[in-house]
């Protein structure tokens, strides 16, 4: 692995890293789409990234869809559907910024220890990325967990997908990566044509025990 | 060996076909007949690969392992067919579907079948994934098909935690192939189970044990292991019943099939962490917990979800425990609880139909009303909650007995669950089946064929299990250690 081939593949995946954290602390859904479509930017230059390292040219189409679907297409259905629904534009944690990106500090160092211990017979680069990838998915879970909101949640949903495709395009070789990336392009489609037309803007969480009991037909 | 390839191939394309013909088509009468004919055939494909595997090439792998799956879930494909094609034409007539809807539910129903055959015939783990994926969004997309708000959080729940889980279970297949690829090289031959478990003896055990609790979580999401279960009962209770049915006894087997592929991996990698405890635990949690959250059901449908969580939890403890008897006991349980599960299903779902109501307390009398629904249930609660002579009563005690000679302690907390389970049915039984009968006497309308056959299947493998089944599960026991 030469230098600077390393460096850059370092940096765009620490990259995805630093933006899954600023997707953490925004309040306001516009910005959060906006964050999302940056990260979503970087990870289509990193998969593109990988493509010329590995010289794997059918990376260049997965770093396409990411560009296309991800970046552009999504955030901008995004937009529309929070227009229309009228879905109110502050984001409601159920936990406060401040322990959430504690907690998202400690996903990301328990990450760095368990993939770095284990994957030392794998490549440097392979290594460093699964880390990196591993940081991401476990920060989407917990955007996941610490979101209210139905927009935001798939936010977080898509924003652990992009760890799993660069995790998928940095571990050398691997087959299947373009069809796994249109399986999940597929998946994320359906779920923002859900929450369009089924007009899921909250989690269906509500104060009053007695709608959640007639939701879980324990009403008598 | 071509007649092998044959039937392999009319599998995965009769199904895939069939879905693109009934996605044009607008009789639903019609597609509920092709629906029909079409899963008969493919089950007939199925029973031939018994006779004649072919061998295992870069897509496919029919081996003594999956080939029981196939069979039992296009067995089950094709009953569940049988009944829905005339349960669901009453959902028309009462005005809860419209044909458009019916139309879409046909097409997809074949769909699930394509998908999860596909993630049982692959030889390929990234392509076993694609098509678990696939499963996942078809059912998700038929458990809001009612469109009623109860439906539509049911399917957005199931989707958000399907979709993680198998987000989760993809990682893990990317630290399969990560593991692999020192070993066997780059390219699909890392992803290629029949060179995995030839080379696996060499894979770095660390990758791979990061690699099994990440599948463990992510299918095991799905198979609706006991702190990932949450999406399970909302799904089975608001979508329509045959795909209830198709859920319990299908899907998550295949569910349970991915892990059992993973663990095959482990348990052949000597300085790998053994992947046994790791599942009997998540198994038991699965069975008590389980068995105490039937007590609280009021909806009839949820409470069978939950037992099916029971009974998922008991199949892989016994798979976790190990050992020739009880993997048989595991796999015969599988087989059982699919028959038993989807055939209670068909019978609650005429149920509901003709009370119009899926509440417990609102359904009483039904042996009065509705002789032959009401004995169907109680047969099989009867079954389900292990009591003899039928099927779930011999795996049940096969094993509690193996676990009993392994670890006595976990064998008690097994049975205890179980007894729990058992008194929570029984006593919802006796309200249902028995007392003063309320509600509507209209006759039922759709089918009882598939109750009764899957129930006589169920009553004589509990009484007689022919030799050449036994010799056939024991020698996949064997395969499984």
């Amino acid at each position: 692995m030469k230098g600077l081939d390393f460096d850059v593949a370092h940096l765009l995946a620490g990259g995805l890293v630093l933006i899954s954290f600023m997707l953490l602390y925004q309040n306001r859904l516009y910005a959060l789409l906006n964050v999302f479509a940056l990260q979503a930017v970087v990870l289509s230059l990193s998969v593109a990234w990988q493509a010329y390292v590995q010289d794997a040219n059918h990376l260049y189409v997965t770093a396409a869809i990411a560009f296309a679907f991800k970046a552009v297409i999504i955030p901008l259905a995004l937009h529309r559907i929070i227009a229309e629904l009228g879905i109110q534009r502050d984001v409601e944690n159920v936990v406060g910024v401040g322990p959430t990106m504690l907690a998202g500090l400690a996903l990301v160092a328990l990450s760095e220890v368990v993939m770095l211990r284990i994957a030392s017979e794998a490549d440097v680069l392979a290594q460093e990325d699964l880390a990196f990838a591993l940081s991401v998915v476990l920060l989407g879970m917990l955007m996941m967990v610490v979101r209210r909101n139905a927009v935001s949640m798939v936010v977080g949903f898509m924003s652990l997908e992009n760890g799993l495709i660069l995790a998928a395009a940095g571990a050398k070789g691997m087959p299947l990566v373009v069809e796994i990336s249109v399986a999940f392009s597929v998946l994320v489609a359906l779920v923002v044509i859900g929450v369009f037309l089924f007009r899921i803007s909250e989690r269906f969480e509500t104060v009053d025990a007695h709608a959640l009991d007639r939701f879980r037909g324990d009403q008598r | 060996m071509t007649a092998g390839i044959g039937a392999a191939i009319v599998i995965l394309a009769l199904p895939a076909a069939t879905a693109a013909l009934l996605s044009v088509l607008p009789s639903y009468r019609l597609s509920a007949a092709i629906n029909v004919a079409s899963a008969f055939v493919t089950l007939l494909a199925a029973v031939s690969l018994l006779a004649a595997a072919p061998q295992p090439n870069a897509y496919i792998l029919v081996d003594d392992l999956n080939v029981v799956f196939i069979v039992l879930n296009t067995f089950v494909g094709f009953t569940a067919s049988v009944f829905s094609a005339t349960y669901i034409a009453h959902e028309i007539e009462s005005g809860r579907l419209t044909p458009t809807h019916l139309r879409f539910y046909h097409a997809m129903y074949q769909f699930l079948l394509l998908s999860m055959n596909l993630a049982l015939i692959a030889n390929n783990i990234g392509l076993m994934w694609v098509a678990i994926e696939l499963a996942t969004l078809t059912t998700v997309l038929m458990v809001g098909l009612y469109r009623t708000q109860e439906a539509i959080e049911a399917a957005w729940k199931y989707f958000i935690l399907g979709s993680v889980g198998i987000a989760l279970a993809l990682f893990g297949t990317i630290l399969v192939y990560m593991a692999a690829r020192p070993v066997v090289g780059e390219g699909v031959q890392g992803m290629l189970w029949t060179s995995l478990i030839a080379h696996v003896p060499a894979f770095d055990p660390a990758l791979l044990n990061l690699a099994f609790v990440f599948l463990l979580l992510g299918y095991g999401t799905k198979v609706g292991l006991a702190p990932l279960h949450a999406w399970l009962p909302d799904a089975h209770a608001e979508g329509p019943t045959p795909i209830s049915a198709v859920l319990s006894g299908l899907l998550l087997n295949v569910a349970l099939y991915a892990v059992l592929r993973f663990k095959l991996l482990l348990d052949a990698n000597a300085f790998a962490l053994a992947p046994g405890p790791l599942m009997a635990t998540l198994g038991l949690i699965s069975v008590v917990f389980a068995a105490f959250m039937l007590y609280r059901r009021r909806d009839v449908k949820r409470m069978f979800a939950y037992s099916s969580i029971e009974h998922m939890g008991v199949i892989v403890f016994a798979f976790g425990i190990g050992g020739p008897l009880a993997n048989f006991a595991a796999l015969l349980h599988m087989a059982m609880h699919s028959l038993t599960k989807s055939a209670i299903f068909y019978t609650v779902g005429q149920v509901a139909q003709v009370k119009g109501t899926q509440q417990i307390a609102d359904i009483r009398g039904l042996t009065v009303t509705h002789p032959l629904l009401g004995w169907s249930l109680v047969f099989g609660v009867f079954a389900i909650v292990g009591l003899p002579p039928m099927g779930v009563f011999m795996s049940e005690f096969l094993i509690v007995s193996s676990t009993y000679e392994r670890a006595p302690w976990l064998a008690l907390l097994l049975g205890f669950g179980l007894l729990v389970a058992l008194g929570a049915l029984v006593l919802r039984l006796q309200g249902m089946a028995f007392g003063a009968p309320i509600g509507s006497r209209a006759p039922a309308k759709a089918s009882a064929l598939p109750i009764v056959a899957h129930f006589a299947l169920v009553l004589i493998a509990g009484v007689y299990l022919p030799p050449p089944i036994v010799t056939w599960f024991q020698h996949v026991a064997q395969l499984l250690r």
